[in-house]
Parts: C-alpha cells; sequence; structure tokens
C-alpha cells in the first residue's frame, strides 16, 4: 500500500507571525517547523503501516520554500520512507485551491492508495484542503476521523461533529484527515533522526507536475485580501487580589456590566 | 435585486441560530434565498422566512444523512444553478467548510472560510476574518467567480424580518462521488441542557487549574447560574477531565461570545486562538503573572476553589 501524506511547512505560532507586504503569510522572517496538527498525520500513517501485513510506503509530501525541507525532514525521522518537496518560486501567494490543485498532481504522480493528512494547519486554519483534494481525485473523502482503521482496502473512522458522532467507511483510494485525537504522535528517536539523513527527497517543480504559473500563486488565487492590520491591545483591565471578596468583587462588576 | 443563497444547518427541522445570523448578514448583501437539505427541510420555512428568507429552497433524500459532505455540494450547485446568486454564504461549522470548499472548486469561485463580518464593498462582498490566535483582522473578498463565504457563529445578530419564504422544491442529481463515503452509524451526542458552546452569549471555562475531572462541578455550577456553555483548554481535555467536544483553542472550538470566565486557565496562545474575539473577558487564576491576565477586562487574582463558589452564590442571590 502507498501512502502520501501531506505536510505543511508553518510559521512557529509562539513566535511573532505577521504578514509580508504583499499581504501573504510571512515565511522568512519567522522560525517555521512541521505543523503540529501534520505530525498527527504521519503517526497514523506509521501505525497503520505497523498494524499492516502488507508491505507499506510512507512518502511524505509538501509544498513550499526551500526551508519546508525541514518539514520533510522531521517525518522522515519519525519513520516516514521518503519525501517529495514541490518549491517553485511562483507559488508564492497560493490559495487553498491552488495548494489543493499542486497536492493533487503530486499525489498522482507520486501514485497512491491512501492520502493521509492534519485537521488543518495552524497558520491558515481553514481546514479544507482533504475535502478539496478529494473533490479533485474524485476519490471518497474520509475526514476529521479521531479513530481509524485500515483492513482490506476499506478505510473505517470515527468522526466526532457537533451534534453527533459519526462511524464512516470508504474504499481505498481514499483521502482521509486526522484530529489531534487520534494519537500521540511519537518523538523521532536519535536512530530515526540519523536515518532520516539518508532518506530520499526529491523535488519537483511547476513543470514537473504540468502546473501553468498563472493557475497558481498570489495572481492565480481566487481570492484577494486587501488589508491585514494588528488588532489593537486590549485596553488594561481591572486586576483584584483575593482578600477573601474576589467573588463578590467579579459579581459586582458582572452585575454593572448587566450580565447579572 | 441580486440573490444571496443561504445554507441552512438544521437537525430534523430546527434550525441552528448560526443559520439565523447569516440571513441577517445576506440581507445586506441582497435578498437571502435558503437552501434546506435532508430530513425536515420544509419545517425550516417558517422560522427562516421569519428571519428574511424570500425562498426557502428543499430537497428531502436519504442520502443526504447517510452519505458524507458530498450529497450536499451536489445540492448546493443545483442550488447554485438555479439561482445564479450574487453568493453563497455557509455557517462555518467543520462540516460547513469542507461543503463550501468542495462546491467552490466546481463552480470556479473563490472562497473565503470563518469570516466574522461581512459588508458590501464595490467588488462584492468583504470579508472580516480574525487570524494568526486573533492577533490580525484581515479583509478579503473572492475575485474569482460567485463569492462563497463560511461565516463563524456569533458574527451577527438575529434579526426578525418578514419575507415570503415560499418554499420549493429544489431538483438535485446525485453525482457518482456522493455515495463514496457511507455513515455506517451515528450517535447524536448527549445533550447538557446547556447552550451550544459556539452559539452561547455567555461561556465558562475550567483549565489546569480545576486540577480534576470531578472539580468541574464548580464550573458548571457557575456556569448554570448564568445560563452558560462551559467550556474547557487543552490542558484539561488532554488530562481527560473534559470532553474533547468542549474544548476551546486552536484545534478545539472558537468562541466569540459577550462575556468569557476562564478559571484556572493560564491563557497559552492554543487558547487565545479560541476565545480573544470575545467581548468581555473575565479570569480567575492563582498566578498573577499568568497570560490571560493581559486580555481581562476584569481578573481576580486568587484560588478558584473560592473565588468561584462565592461568585456562584453570589449571583444567585442577586438574581433571586
Amino acid at each position: 500500500m502507498r501512502i502520501v501524506v501531506t505536510v505543511k511547512y508553518v510559521p512557529d505560532a509562539t513566535g511573532d507571525r505577521h504578514f509580508a507586504d504583499d499581504l501573504t503569510v510571512d515565511r522568512d522572517d519567522v522560525d517555521g517547523l512541521l505543523s503540529e496538527l501534520d505530525e498527527y498525520a504521519v503517526e497514523q500513517a506509521l501505525q497503520i503501516s505497523e498494524n499492516s501485513d502488507d508491505d507499506v510506503e510512507i512518502t511524505v509530501l509538501t509544498v513550499g520554500p526551500e526551508d519546508a525541507k525541514d518539514a520533510l525532514r522531521k517525518a522522515l525521522s519519525m519513520g516516514a520512507d521518503k519525501a517529495i518537496h514541490v518549491e517553485d518560486d511562483d507559488l508564492n501567494g497560493t490559495d487553498a485551491l491552488g495548494t489543493s490543485l499542486v497536492l493533487a498532481k503530486a499525489v498522482e504522480k507520486a501514485g497512491y492508495d491512501l492520502v493521509i493528512s492534519g485537521m488543518a494547519s495552524t497558520d491558515g486554519t481553514m481546514g479544507v484542503v482533504p475535502a478539496l483534494l478529494a473533490e479533485r481525485l474524485g476519490v471518497p473523502q474520509v475526514t476529521l476521523l479521531s479513530e481509524v482503521w485500515v483492513e482490506d482496502g476499506t478505510v473505517t473512522g470515527r468522526r466526532d461533529g457537533d451534534a453527533a458522532s459519526e462511524q464512516l467507511e470508504a474504499s481505498l483510494p481514499a483521502v482521509m484527515s486526522v484530529t489531534d485525537q487520534s494519537g500521540e504522535a511519537r518523538y523521532p528517536s536519535f536512530k530515526g533522526i540519523m536515518a532520516a539523513k539518508k532518506k530520499p527527497v526529491e523535488s519537483w517543480d511547476l513543470s514537473d507536475l504540468d502546473i501553468e504559473a498563472d493557475q497558481v500563486g498570489l495572481e492565480g488565487a481566487w481570492t484577494k485580501v486587501d488589508s491585514a492590520a494588528e488588532r489593537p491591545a486590549r485596553t488594561a483591565g481591572t486586576i483584584v487580589k483575593d482578600e477573601g471578596e474576589g467573588g463578590k468583587q467579579l459579581a459586582a462588576f458582572l452585575a454593572e456590566r448587566k450580565f447579572v | 435585486m441580486a440573490e444571496v443563497l443561504v445554507y441552512v444547518d438544521h437537525v430534523d427541522g430546527a434550525v441552528r441560530k448560526s443559520t439565523l445570523e447569516l440571513l441577517t448578514l445576506a440581507r445586506r448583501i441582497g435578498e437571502p434565498v435558503a437552501v434546506a437539505l435532508g430530513n425536515g427541510a420544509a419545517d425550516t420555512a417558517a422560522t427562516l422566512a421569519e428571519h428574511g428568507a424570500v425562498k426557502v429552497l428543499t430537497h428531502e433524500a436519504a442520502e443526504y444523512a447517510d452519505y458524507l459532505v458530498v450529497p450536499k455540494v451536489d445540492a448546493l450547485q443545483a442550488a447554485v444553478e438555479a439561482v445564479s446568486p450574487a453568493a453563497v454564504l455557509v455557517p462555518s461549522s467543520a462540516e460547513g467548510k469542507e461543503v463550501a470548499a468542495r462546491l467552490a472548486l466546481r463552480i470556479g469561485s473563490g472562497i473565503t472560510t470563518d469570516a466574522v463580518d461581512l459588508e458590501v464593498g464595490d467588488e462584492g462582498p468583504v470579508a472580516t476574518q480574525s487570524v494568526f490566535a486573533a492577533s490580525f483582522t484581515t479583509k478579503s473578498r473572492v475575485s474569482k467567480g460567485t463569492p462563497v463565504i463560511t461565516v463563524k457563529p456569533n458574527s451577527a445578530a438575529v434579526e426578525a424580518a418578514p419575507a415570503a419564504g415560499a418554499v420549493e422544491a429544489l431538483a438535485v442529481t446525485f453525482s457518482v462521488q456522493a455515495t463514496g463515503t457511507k455513515v455506517t452509524a451515528r450517535t447524536p451526542r448527549e445533550s447538557t441542557g446547556r447552550p451550544e458552546l459556539t452559539e452561547a452569549a455567555i461561556v465558562v471555562s475550567g483549565g489546569r487549574g480545576v486540577n480534576g475531572a470531578e472539580n468541574f462541578a464548580i464550573i458548571e455550577a457557575l456556569a448554570d447560574s448564568l445560563g452558560a456553555a462551559v467550556g474547557a483548554s487543552r490542558a484539561a481535555v488532554d488530562a481527560g477531565w473534559y470532553p474533547h467536544t468542549s474544548q476551546i483553542g486552536q484545534t478545539g472550538k472558537s468562541v466569540s461570545p459577550q462575556l468569557y470566565i476562564a478559571s484556572g486557565i493560564s491563557g497559552a496562545i492554543q487558547h487565545r486562538a479560541g476565545m480573544q474575539t470575545s467581548k468581555t473577558i473575565v479570569a480567575i487564576n492563582k498566578d498573577a503573572e499568568a497570560p490571560i491576565f493581559d486580555l481581562v477586562d476584569y481578573g481576580v487574582v486568587g484560588d478558584l476553589f473560592d473565588v468561584v463558589p462565592q461568585l456562584t452564590e453570589e449571583i444567585k442571590t442577586r438574581k433571586g
């Protein structure tokens, strides 16, 4: 079975994230890393492999600038077999629809039985790429799973929605996404980190995927960001130390604001 | 006047509040035409008409409940082709975003997700979004096709605006992909009797400081005294003290209530991402240095096991 795990290199959420002059996410001046939510996707791929009687080959795929290789290395050190890096200057500013095009072409070129993604990126947080990828590939989407089983060419899993918890089932090939409830992601071992250095990382550009420059990037995006403003800091509130009346003082504040 | 499609989130005909908020926003752009699918679709019409829907397109079929996402995309696509709307508005639930994204791709249109406000612009609707854990606000618009926009709960007030709400049957042909992912079982969430987290006007949440599942009773008691929903930080959920469906933050729910009360929550970036846009924020925490105090309108530095029960009692006394 061939599993392709899509991963994203994102600005560190605990760092000072901001926008570049063209209103795209600044990916140069901020430290980046493998999106935490994608670690769960890598983990599930590894578990499926470990629980399978067949040979499973796990390829991690990313679309992003040069530094995005760090995200691939992390996934390889966790235990993935090989990596593909789609990198092209024309990709800067690509929106979710364009990203799904690049991923779909790359997944098809790589060959796949199962695509696994995280539930969302930690920068854009749209959470729509897995659904878009399924739409483009014309295969079932089995998304937002918190429990996963793959057996005999069938994917099943549990999806916890707002109103109900659902049990899903689809045949391979399919696109799956997993939540942060699907199982703690493993830390790379020292052996894993050393082995990752020898694992193959292929680099593809847009011409390798038969994608024209105007289909992606800021120009090819179907949405336009007109402005981005830092949210004004909240005005400093009143802070009191509880000397035995803290609850009553807070109630008085809530009453003053008409909540009580 | 241009028509605006509004996708109706309902459970067996009971319309959810987020859909009524969409009708308020849709009326800024044009005439709302609602699309209600599945069991009870026609029962939504009266409520939708009261809040401004000029038309309600309905289609009932077992596929909507038996298969994931794609049947709804097929139906919305049929509605777009029938109406040629100025925009399509969808509630920003996990499923809503997936439906909206696939629809946008099919109709060759751009998509904006998680809008918190919507206004009319020269080149189509302008969506306000709150990004990077709500540290930035962006304004954006769809530049190709029919704008598809998903809107977060609590982004607009529910307003009465009586309209015709004429029910029309929508003709839907399901695609080959529609039956790709089967829903083989469904377990409805047990009702807590409290408001839904993302829709609630007041949210009371507990974190690491609550220190145990059994102690969440005092958080719940405070919530009940205010008619509030109960939330939890990731630390509390990871510790197994409260269910994941109540998690607030980057990997959980994002809430924007009138009042947010954080108890025993330090206020790490992951948590702030899910609550920073709340109108009034108050916090109770032992640690005076906790970052949550940077956000608050009112903060109490103290032991939540003293402060919260006293607060609950005082609220009950004041409410009589």
